[in-house]
């Protein structure tokens, strides 16, 4: 493990717009040095990406690009990012891509020669990797493609480079409809990590030879899965919540690699990894419910850095198109949060507090993430000796919250929910001291049909 | 003596043990296959998935009871296929081209095999050619589309095409998040359901039809 101790272990010191490790971008935006900005993220409406649809697909973009920074440069937004989250066959062929990068570049260089707008581009290739069953996670034709998109937008311009990996969830999806936690560690702290660590040591040495930020990772096909999961009740919310503390172990791995921030939005561990390593981060909340409902919609803001609206369908809205529309949203909420800290420490800390309890008592999703509970998971993090522990260690702390809010009357649990903290518990008492000894049992029970083992460095099992 | 009670019981607590030995004695004392099925493990896992939608069960507990159902199974199929009997249902499903969200469709197919129809799952980023191979060999009464993309919605229009330009006599379901009944329509499938837990009643309206 990089981290041994904790950047921010103060809780009070976990707040929106600072951060001790702040960025500056080309056009001057701090992240991280006071002031949370607006990050707005769009995507297309039905329409099939080919070659024949690219006209069509790129005035969606260039109506997005050009309204909604425009509107803002009217709200006199301090700056903000745009996030182009790429389309599966958008980083199929890089050409896809790459055309719509350089539109988005296009439209933030004039925005700011227009309006003096400081803009800049966060580029999300996907992880097309899984296309193949069992997943080819270090070759062929889906990694070239998704390192060459990686390459060319940070060559033409983009900042910040992130991605969704999706290393280990060929056995993830199955591990949170069976509740079996056994397996989500598996997936998460033996599979992901290894897979984060062989990904972002490709990632960012691509965004130091451009001058760019490799900004980071999210568990989002581990942790919003089990979210919207649980929001649907069709699994528990304190297992999705163990599930959650445990993905900051995977997201961890990009910023042991070298990844400085702005994490991405959709990481809903970040607060927690905010607490390790100091570097800013991107949430979402409510401003994101055009995309996924979620239970920490005033929360999420608490420790951001950057505020999203993590997608929306270039539709029209009776207040304009629907972009355009969320921008102003992110602006009026940012404006708020900003003139909360433009009043001083104290009253930053008081919104803070607000956004936090407002939301806390009402799910375990999200009081897990609070300042006080990311700063103690982030701790048992980095108190671990490998990431196996970690991952061990970061669900028996988000159990031990859990259970003493519950005790206390400040977590509302029923019956049906508190007998997983057992069952849960139960399953951890049952893991081996060392993942060595884990790995072996794991790679008995699992369907290793669904993986490639070299792919994660894992041993291949001999049937005689 | 073993009796048809105990193995719906066993099968709605998920004891995949008790499931597997009770089957094997009611087969036994010559109880026939089809029975099983039809007054056991139906019945058994209707009472689940009636759980499920009033959300008193977790999917994990709804799994359980499909993994003893399926424990089951193993034993009466032969015997079923060895008698002539059919399943009453062979359904299809698939997430379109494209598209790689499987757990929703994944659902709808345990949801389908707890109502006793046989169900083929292509998988994911199915194309329409596949599809139709599919249906070409299994002539199924039913073809499921799952799509979970904007941008995979014109595939799943394809697909439906594509199938029904076979013109073989199946009903088509859709469903997915951004689907809706509207769109449905426009595609011409037979039918759309917002969640798993209806995409029996809906397969069974359908089919009734
Ligand atoms: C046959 O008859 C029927 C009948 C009913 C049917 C049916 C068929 N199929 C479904 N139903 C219905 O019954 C089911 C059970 O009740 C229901 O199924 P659902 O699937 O709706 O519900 C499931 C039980 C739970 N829901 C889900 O599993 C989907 C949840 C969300 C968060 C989601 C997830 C989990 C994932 N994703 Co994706 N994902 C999102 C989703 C957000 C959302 N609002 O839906 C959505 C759909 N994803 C999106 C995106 C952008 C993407 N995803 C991607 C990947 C993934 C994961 C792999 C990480 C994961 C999928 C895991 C898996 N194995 O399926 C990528 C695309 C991959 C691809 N090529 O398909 C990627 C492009 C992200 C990226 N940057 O790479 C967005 C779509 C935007 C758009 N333009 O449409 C999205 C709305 C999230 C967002 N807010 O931005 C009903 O719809």
């Amino acid at each position: 493990m990089k981290y041994t101790s904790l950047t921010i272990s103060d809780p009070d010191q976990l707040i929106y717009g600072t951060a001790p490790h702040p960025i500056t971008t080309k056009h001057g935006m701090v992240i991280g040095g006071g002031m949370i900005y607006p990050e707005l993220n769009f995507t297309l409406p039905n329409i099939k990406i080919e070659k024949s649809s690219m006209p069509e697909i790129r005035r969606h973009y260039q109506q997005i690009v050009s309204e909604s920074l425009q509107r803002a440069a009217e709200l006199e937004s301090p700056g903000v990012v745009l996030e182009f989250e790429t389309l599966p066959p958008m980083t199929e062929f890089p050409e896809f891509g790459m055309d719509i990068v350089k539109i988005l570049l296009d439209g933030i260089e004039e925005a700011h020669g227009k309006y003096g707008l400081k803009a800049s581009l966060r580029c999300t290739p996907n992880d097309n990797r899984e296309f193949i069953r069992p997943p080819i996670m270090r070759s062929g034709r889906y990694w070239e493609a998704m390192l060459e998109l990686f390459e060319k937008s940070a060559q033409a311009g983009a900042e910040f480079l992130s991605i969704e990996s999706v290393g280990g969830k060929e056995l993830h999806d199955d591990a949170l409809v069976n509740g079996d936690l056994r397996e989500v560690i598996f997936s998460l702290c033996v599979m992901g990590v290894r897979d984060m660590k062989f990904l972002w040591d490709h990632i960012v040495p691509i965004a130091n030879k451009h001058g760019v930020y490799a900004a980071g990772d999210t568990a989002c096909g581990f942790g919003n899965t089990a979210m919207v999961l649980a929001e649907r009740q069709m699994i528990p919310k304190s297992f999705a919540t163990v599930v959650r503390a445990i993905t900051a172990v995977r997201s961890l791995v990009a910023y042991e690699c070298g990844a400085v921030g702005p994490g991405k939005d959709c990481g809903y561990e970040n607060p927690i990894l905010k607490a390790i390593t100091g570097f800013p981060m991107s949430m979402e909340g409510k401003t994101a419910a055009c995309a996924h409902l979620s239970p920490m919609g005033n929360l999420a803001a608490a420790t951001a850095d950057l505020w999203s609206n993590e997608s929306v369908q270039n539709i029209k809205l009776l207040g304009g198109m629907a972009p355009t529309c969320y921008m102003e949203q992110l602006i009026y909420d940012c404006r708020l949060f900003n003139q909360a800290s433009s009043d001083g420490p104290e009253a930053a800390l008081q919104m803070r507090n607000w956004l936090v309890k407002s939301d806390a008592s009402l799910d375990p999703q999200a009081l897990i993430i609070s300042p006080e509970s990311s700063v103690a998971i982030a701790q048992a993090i980095v108190s671990a000796d490998d990431h196996y522990s970690a991952g061990i260690a970061s669900a028996r702390e988000a159990i031990r919250i859990m259970r003493d809010s519950s005790e206390k009357g400040s977590l509302k649990m029923d019956t049906r929910e508190s007998a997983w903290l057992d069952r849960m518990e139960d399953e951890l008492d049952d893991l081996p001291d060392t993942e060595e000894e884990f790995i072996e049992e794991m790679m008995e029970d699992v369907d290793t049909d669904k993986f490639v083992p070299e792919d994660y460095e894992l041993p291949v099992l001999l049937t005689v | 003596m073993s009796n048809i009670e105990d193995l719906r019981t066993a099968v709605i607590s998920g004891k995949r043990k008790d499931a597997k030995v009770l089957t094997t004695a009611l087969l036994e004392q010559g109880i026939a296959p089809e029975r099983l099925l039809e007054d056991a493990l139906i019945p058994a896992m209707t009472v689940v998935g009636d759980k499920f939608k009033r959300n008193e069960v977790f999917v994990p507990e709804m799994l359980v009871s499909a993994r003893a159902m399926k424990e089951s199974m193993k034993l009466i199929e032969p015997k079923l296929i060895e008698a002539g009997i059919k399943p009453k249902y062979k359904a299809i499903i698939g997430t379109v081209e494209g598209d790689l969200h499987d757990i929703g469709k994944n659902l709808v197919a345990t949801m389908w095999k707890g109502a006793g129809f046989d169900v083929i799952d292509l998988g994911v980023n199915v194309t329409p050619s596949a599809f139709v191979d599919a249906i070409e060999t299994h002539e199924p009464d039913i073809v499921g589309l799952s799509a979970l993309l904007t941008t995979t919605m014109p595939a799943m229009r394809e697909t439906v095409a594509a199938v029904k330009a076979t013109g073989k006599n199946f009903k088509i379901v859709i469903g997915g998040a951004p689907v809706t009944q509207t769109y449905a329509d426009e595609v011409g499938a037979d039918g759309y359901s917002p969640d798993a837990a209806s995409a029996v009643d809906l397969a069974k309206s359908v089919l009734a039809a």
